[in-house]
């Protein structure tokens, strides 16, 4: 019995590359066009792999074909930025992919669902087997574990993300918080929306075009404020995001000071995200005032890029032990398998596949 | 055999010390569980010890300094049992092992641990008041340690450079919330120690009331800062550092004026 993968990522192949790969195949199409006993197609942005087991070995060069069926493409222009792992690799090479390790930023979880999406469509499909359900089965309890265990996924690195954790940071639940929206971008809504999600139901927004101030507030679930009124709101708030095209500071400490002294107990978080700044870099000197601009989000999703790094170490032990396990648990379940196999040639037990 | 108690205690902080210290070094941070067992194994032993040495002397066993650090220990060991799960400041327990250890570790190694001749009925108001605001003093600790962590944290948000720390520290405000609620509790059994001083019917030196009722005002002063909102949050962590330091001071004076003119 061979496990293998052969795909393309974007440790391989360019985006351009890549394309000419995705949505041409089913791991139905797979198995039957190459004679897999289980096949499994795993598609991304960032990579089209296929897992299959087979009896008899079955090249890259044929899965290359399959994936490329409605293609009209010369093989040798494709078959280079594929890559192969077979058996133990094949399971280790999973193993990292459902935890995230493989992918482009280190550690997100999106891939995760891919990867339980795709085997749920293999498996309604019919053409995932024993082999690949015990596998991929294993990969999901991998990739939780890492996660659980490890500091892999932790820290953000988007600008919504990052305004979220930050957040969360400040003032722990944010059912609570009071946020202000200045300035209706694409980024804000982003943020607005990353907010919301985690429990903000106080949003107001402000906008030089009231009409779109009410838009966005609209579609977030918040409230519109008239711009000449939006200073006002910093004695009230707790958050304020702002990405107006001001070509001046809108907040100073002079502005801000005499709000402060009527909020000294509770902080006040300010992402400013828009390029010229719209806040006072002095701000941040305040006390209680925690000013981010769109440079030091930048630094703190680096920093949290290089922790998730750090991490890997601890994640690839992780994996390393399950590959192991998981390699030995199949050992044994073959030479039970076999030894069933020779029982039943004597008239005894008939062998189930399912008993692999 | 009691010493062996409070030697393998001081051992269990330890292990949480090195523990917190190898993780802080890999990265991996996952202070809860071996932070947890390793003070309340701690924790059970100091209450041996406690225990054994009470029996021993027939009273609260606070006789000596070296008695009255390992008291001071086990209440700053009973008041993050009590605290650090409810509010779930996970990442307390790694500070408080520390302080602990520290002030374990400095009664053991120093010869501090004098037997004075004690009446062994004891007087239950003086045992009262010198346990309850002991006590106290755990409370104070333990606001002392969030303020720490509450200034770590606040360094971190300003200057922008988080390190694999800053995502195991609770969030400022639920910080600032234990601060309050510790400050409060300390200063609610402080006060009743310092009442019940006033019962012990024997007069308490000079000294010893005006350290006390010093102490008493800083913290009453810091509460009442805080609850006029006189004082931003970072400038109240800073003063449940200062607070402790004093306290701690004024404790050794204290321990140390008894020492000189004990009491039946």
């Amino acid at each position: 019995m061979n496990l293998f993968c052969v795909g393309v990522s974007h440790h391989t192949a360019n985006v351009s590359t890549r394309e000419q790969f995705v949505g041409n195949a089913t791991a139905e199409s797979i198995a039957s066009g190459v004679g897999c006993t289980e096949a499994l197609v795993l598609a991304t942005c960032n990579r089209v792999e296929v897992y299959a087991v087979s009896e008899k070995r079955i090249s890259t060069d044929e899965i290359a074909r399959c994936l490329m069926a409605r293609k009209n493409c010369s093989p040798d222009s494709y078959v280079s930025p594929f890559y192969r792992y077979e058996d133990q690799k094949c399971v280790q090479h999973l193993f990292r992919v459902a935890s995230g390790l493989d992918s482009m930023v280190v550690g997100e979880s999106e891939i995760f669902g891919q990867a339980k999406k795709a085997y749920e469509s293999a498996r309604t499909s019919g053409a995932v087997g024993p082999y690949l359900h015990r596998l991929f089965q294993r990969a999901f309890r991998v990739a939780k574990q890492v996660r659980t265990h490890t500091d892999i996924a932790r820290g953000a690195v988007s600008v919504g993300s990052v305004a979220v954790e930050l957040a969360q940071r400040i003032f722990g639940n944010l059912s609570e918080c009071a946020v202000l929206v200045l300035g209706a971008g694409e980024t804000s809504e982003r943020t607005a929306r990353a907010l919301v999600s985690r429990g903000v139901t106080d949003l107001r927004v402000s906008n030089r075009s009231i009409e779109r101030a009410h838009d966005l507030a609209q579609a977030v679930g918040g409230r519109a404020v008239p711009f000449d009124n939006w200073a006002a709101q910093c004695r009230e708030i707790d958050i304020l995001l702002t990405s107006t095209a001001s070509d001046t500071s809108l907040l100073t400490c002079d502005i801000l000071a005499p709000m402060l002294r009527e909020r000294l107990d509770r902080p006040l978080f300010i992402i400013d995200i828009a390029v010229p700044r719209d806040v006072d870099p002095g701000v941040n000197e305040m006390e209680g005032v925690y000013l981010y601009d769109i440079d030091s989000i930048r630094s703190v999703a680096e920093q949290s890029l290089v922790l998730r790094r750090q991490q890997v170490a601890a994640a690839e032990a992780i994996i390393a032990h399950h590959v192991t396990e998981f390699v030995d648990s199949i050992s044994r379940g073959l030479g039970r398998a076999s030894q069933m196999v020779e029982r039943a040639s004597l008239g005894e037990n008939p062998l189930r596949a399912s008993q692999l | 055999m009691d010493r062996y108690l409070l030697i393998a205690s001081t051992i269990c902080f330890l292990a949480a010390v090195v523990h917190t210290g190898f993780e802080l070094r890999t990265g991996v941070f996952r202070p809860m569980r071996f932070n947890f067992l390793a003070i309340g194994l701690g924790f059970i032993l100091q209450t041996a010890f406690l225990s054994l040495r009470g029996r021993e002397l027939g009273r609260c066993p606070i006789t000596n300094l070296f008695e009255v650090f390992v008291f001071l220990a086990w209440s700053v060991s009973l008041i993050y049992m009590l605290v650090g799960p409810a509010y779930r400041l996970s990442l307390m327990g790694a500070f408080t092992a520390p302080l602990v250890f520290l002030l374990q570790g400095f009664a053991l190694i120093t010869p501090i641990d004098a037997r004075h001749p004690v009446n062994v009925r004891g007087n239950s108001w003086l045992e009262f008041h010198a346990s309850i605001s002991l006590v106290a003093y755990g409370a104070f600790a333990l606001a002392c340690i969030a303020g720490v962590m509450y200034l770590l944290q606040e360094r971190q948000l300003k200057t922008h450079h988080l390190h694999s720390i800053f995502y195991h520290l609770p969030p400022l405000t639920n910080l600032f919330a234990a601060i309050t609620r510790l400050l409060w509790w300390g200063f609610g059994l402080y006060t009743l120690g310092i009442l019940s001083g006033f019962f012990t019917g024997h007069p308490l030196p000079r000294i010893q009331v005006v350290a006390a009722i010093a102490l008493w005002i800083l913290y009453a002063a810091i509460l009442q800062a805080r609850h006029l909102k006189w004082l931003a949050p970072k400038r109240v962590a800073a003063l449940c550092i200062i607070g402790f330091s004093v306290a701690l001071a004024l404790l050794w004076g204290i321990t140390f004026t008894a020492e000189l003119h004990p009491m039946p």
